[in-house]
């Protein structure tokens, strides 16, 4: 996209000069580099409950946040009003960071290459409402037709289109325009007059709505969500203590985000607190484990043209054969750390100062069967969905939710387990992988990844992998 | 934009949406200004100051409803805000239980609930700043093993809230906050830890000394160095305050009015019916001045009040909104919620357990072994079934006395015999946010390690 196309310069008449003025107020008093970071956001969503359609929403948000970066300092401010003057006076609140003479602009903004990861020509949001409602209903209608035993279902379809304008005073001027589409189900089965049990399913990703229509239908998110709500009946208690896990393929990789991803952001690493910190060329984890976090996958929820510095996304390495190899890296840590930027630098909104963030994170396929992997295992625990997690940075230790596993006794399958929180410690954990499979998958695409306040889409993605011991956080 | 252009927004926005074909209509409209400042190793990190303000909109078509946001308070932004609201009602479907709530229900609080305090908005850069470096100064200092640390923060923030509907209500109110934090690093050989300490008003005045804050948060850091993994064990679960308001928060979740009509509660069904121990009493009430849950009226419009939701161990109320209350047959408690857009949610205002008599030390006295949690992780707990089972991080507990750290370990039961296993609330309840617990012991949990 040209810079002259997009709807900053169509519709609030923002002239390439506008940019190169604001950048040179926000280092009027000094500093070594300023950025603008410029938002529209249309969103809407749509919500089933009940079998009805009770709430319809749309919205516009938009803005822009002046950044100012001078030595370790970074000075921030932002308007959502894109006038002129206000802009200008977002620049010089920022620019307050700085004290020394200002510096003469010409930052000979241009636009570079880009990806083209999502080349969506109607985004869902630019579609009619007409359209979208269906999907609601239609999850509505599939999950309650799929067992009788299904009492409750509540459906949302959400969808954005974020336009975005990155000039910095590097020279470097990024257009995006984002799309993002998910659709979640949940279903509540209960038998006999027994203890309801829930189910969800979801997905979606930087698509067009034909995604929902042809790939991924309302029907089969419904159907997921429906099966797991039944399977859940039949529960029993959980295990306590450490046992052999093995993790199913797909969103079970969030045990990656969580054990190490975050723990590789060089915010904490420049700061010396995470549990990583100075271990790169270590071993971190068995040789198995090789663990990329990707940016420029097509179509995924995590992926991103450009980062939110205005720097392409790329494929880094974190983990290779088990030995940790690089951080991710946004504009402040990498020139702190004199390394360079991974296309890392993301943020919720223009509101917010970005900061290193994964994207779409997950462990390359080994050579097991995954059938011969859950054979192998005498007795432990199989789990193959789960609901958020959480790591402390410093000390490691790390959680996960299990929403759906079950038993393994002799190497089968047996009773599924009620939910579940599963410990471990980052470094240590992927140590103890003793099979990989060969069927890596990605995860539907319902991510949403917080730190420090900050909300942003991911991916996660992992093959059926053995962890010879984990601490199941039952009460059997 | 003046003040009264808001105001008088709001209720514009209203009269536009009835021309335009709504049979009702709500409108919200908030503004704020936010100012933090991070300090890490004695030097500011960075400075952020900004103000934004946006404008919701929600209307009803006969029983049909349509919402609507905006950021763009440009003529074409607000045009947009009404015509997407009106257009939204045409896919929406009629809900006999949809509807504001009734012109008897509307009204707002009356008195000073000291919400705003001016000395939040005349406060130097300077001052904030220092405050900050006080309080990650007196972390760093505290100990030879503090040796590094994530920063301290000031923040501020200053709003305004206006809601006017189609019934009548129009109300406004400003509110203020400031908070301080800090989060020292603490190693002795390879173990490091970290922990966090704050504290937070509604004005300046009412923090707590910077290096009160530094200080404890730096004890609190040290105490985790060196952790135990331990063997899996059923015993006695010690929730310190911190920890403790956390299951007020899952109850809250299973006293959502819209969990209980979905029958997504293990609560469901179980008004006027013992439910917890007869210690047990835990009150919302959004009248309390000064809070940070207290407000004049609820997001729909209807005046803010105390309720008791459970009353020694009985169930007395769910927290609903208009919406819920006539799903379930019963009244509005004034609980509903919302950000600028969509329906109304349901929020709680200050809630509470109500304290009981002995201190944490006296409580800790009486075990002989169990665990005291200071950290919880994680998101394990299933309000439908009430299964809970969490990170957890804390101290051993071993003769009356808390003896070592403990970390890496899961604690596991179902909030049902949870509530009812309750066996010691304690005296030393305060309000560190709008959700608030003493120290509580819980007769016995499974812990998960080793």
């Amino acid at each position: 996209m040209q810079f002259s196309e997009s709807i900053f310069a169509t519709r609030f008449a923002i002239a390439r000069q506008d940019l190169e003025n604001y950048l040179a107020e926000a280092l009027s008093q000094g500093g070594d580099y300023a950025d603008l970071y410029f938002e529209y956001l249309l969103t809407s969503s749509i919500s089933i409950d009940e079998s009805m359609v009770k709430s319809a929403a749309q919205g516009v948000s938009m803005g822009v946040g002046v950044r100012v970066i001078a030595g370790e300092r970074t000075g921030y401010a932002y308007s959502d009003d894109l006038a002129p003057e206000k802009i200008r006076k977002a620049a010089r609140v920022a620019a307050h960071i700085a004290a020394g003479p200002g510096k003469p602009g010409s930052f000979g903004l241009n636009e570079g290459a880009a990806h083209n990861l999502y080349p969506v020509v109607t985004a869902p949001t630019e579609t009619a409402f007409s359209e979208r409602v269906e999907l609601v209903k239609r999850a509505d209608r599939a999950a309650r037709a799929s067992d009788p035993r299904v009492f409750q279902v509540q459906a949302v379809y959400a969808d954005n289109l974020r336009h975005t304008l990155v000039a910095t005073s590097d020279g470097v001027l990024a257009l995006d325009r984002q799309p993002l589409a998910r659709m979640s189900v949940w279903a509540l089965a209960r038998q006999d007059g027994g203890p309801p049990q829930r189910g969800h399913a979801g997905g979606g990703g930087r698509v067009e709505l034909g995604y929902f229509l042809n790939e991924k239908t309302p029907e089969y998110f419904a159907r997921e969500a429906a099966r797991e709500a039944v399977a859940m009946l039949e529960a029993v208690e959980a295990p306590a203590g450490e046992m052999t896990v093995v993790l199913g393929p797909g969103w079970p990789g969030i045990l990656l985000h969580e054990a190490v991803g975050h723990g590789l952001e060089a915010d904490f690493n420049r700061k010396g607190v995470s549990a990583f910190s100075g271990r790169i060329g270590q071993k971190v984890a068995s040789e198995l484990c090789t663990v990329v976090d990707d940016g420029t996958l097509t179509g995924r929820r995590g992926s991103l043209n450009v980062d939110d510095e205005g720097r392409a996304t790329r494929r880094n390495v974190l983990i290779e054969n088990g030995v940790l190899r690089g951080y991710l890296q946004d504009r402040l840590s990498s020139t702190l750390m004199r390394s360079e930027s991974t296309g890392s630098g993301r943020r919720e909104s223009y509101a917010h100062i970005p900061m290193p963030r994964m994207t779409n994170t997950f462990m390359l396929a080994g050579q097991s069967d995954p059938e011969e992997i859950i054979r192998s295992v005498p007795k432990g625990l199989y789990c193959v969905n789960f609901g958020g997690g959480q790591v402390d940075i410093t000390s490691g230790n790390f959680v996960f939710s299990a929403s759906e596993s079950y038993m393994i006794e002799d190497g089968k399958l047996t009773r599924p387990v009620r939910n579940a929180t599963l410990i471990g410690n980052g470094p240590e954990a992927l140590k103890y992988v003793s099979m990989v499979g060969n069927d890596l998958r990605l995860d539907e695409g319902i991510g949403t990844c917080g730190k420090e306040g900050q909300s942003v889409p991911v991916g996660v993605g992992i093959p059926t992998i053995k962890i010879d011991r984990m601490t199941v956080g039952g009460t059997a | 934009m003046s003040e009264n252009h808001l105001s008088g927004l709001a209720h514009d926005l209203v009269e536009r949406a009835l021309r335009a074909g709504a049979s009702d209509a709500e409108c919200t409209i908030a503004e704020g200004e936010e100012f933090s400042v991070n300090v890490r190793m004695r030097e500011v990190e960075s400075l952020k100051e900004a103000g934004s303000r946006g404008a919701g909109l929600r209307i009803m078509k006969g029983k049909t409803t349509g919402a609507s946001y905006t950021s763009d308070l440009s003529r074409e932004g607000l045009d947009r805000l009404v015509a997407a609201a009106i257009e939204l009602a045409e896919i929406t479907t009629g809900d006999p239980h949809a509807g504001l709530p009734g012109p008897e229900e509307l009204g707002s609080i009356d008195g000073d609930l000291g919400l705003y305090s001016a000395d939040v908005e005349g406060l130097e850069t300077e001052r904030k700043i220092a405050a900050a470096r006080s309080a990650e100064e007196a972390a760093l200092t505290a100990d030879p093993r503090i040796f590094n640390s994530e920063g301290a923060s000031f923040e501020t923030h200053v709003g305004r809230h206006i809601f006017a509907n189609s019934r009548g209500f129009a109300g406004e109110y400003r509110s203020s906050y400031c908070s301080l934090s800090t989060a020292p690093v603490a190693r002795d050989g390879e173990s490091m830890e970290r922990d966090y300490w704050y504290t937070l008003a509604r004005g300046f005045a009412g923090l707590e000394p910077p290096e009160e804050v530094g200080r404890t948060a730096a004890r609190r850091a040290l105490r985790r160095l060196n952790p135990v993994k331990m063997p899996t064990q059923k015993v006695p679960v010690v929730f310190e305050p911190r920890t403790a308001r956390t299951l007020l928060d899952n109850l809250f979740d299973a006293v959502h009015g819209m969990a209980i009509y979905r029958h997504e509660s293990f609560l469901t069904g179980k008004l006027g019916e013992k439910v917890a121990g007869e210690n047990v009493t835990v009150i919302d009430d959004a009248t309390l001045p000064g809070l940070f849950g207290s407000s004049p009226f609820d997001d729909e419009g209807v005046p803010s009040r105390r309720t008791v939701v459970i009353e020694r161990g009985v169930l007395k109320s769910y927290l609903m909104n208009t919406y819920a209350a006539r799903k379930l047959g019963l009244k509005t408690t004034g609980n509903a919620s919302r950000g600028l857009t969509g329906n109304a949610g349901i929020g709680h205002g200050n809630l509470y357990l109500e304290k009981g008599v002995q201190s944490p030390e006296e409580i800790i006295a009486g075990v002989s072994e169990g665990f005291y949690v200071t950290e919880l992780m994680g998101f394990g707990v299933n309000i439908v079934t009430g299964d809970y089972s969490r990170g957890a991080a804390g101290l051993w507990i071993r003769n009356g006395e808390l003896a070592f750290a403990v970390s890496e370990v899961t604690i596991a039961g179902n909030l049902r015999d949870m509530l009812r296993d309750v066996e010691i609330v304690g005296a030393d309840l305060e309000f560190r946010g709008s959700v608030a617990a003493p120290t509580l012991k819980i007769g016995e949990m499974t812990v998960g390690g080793k």
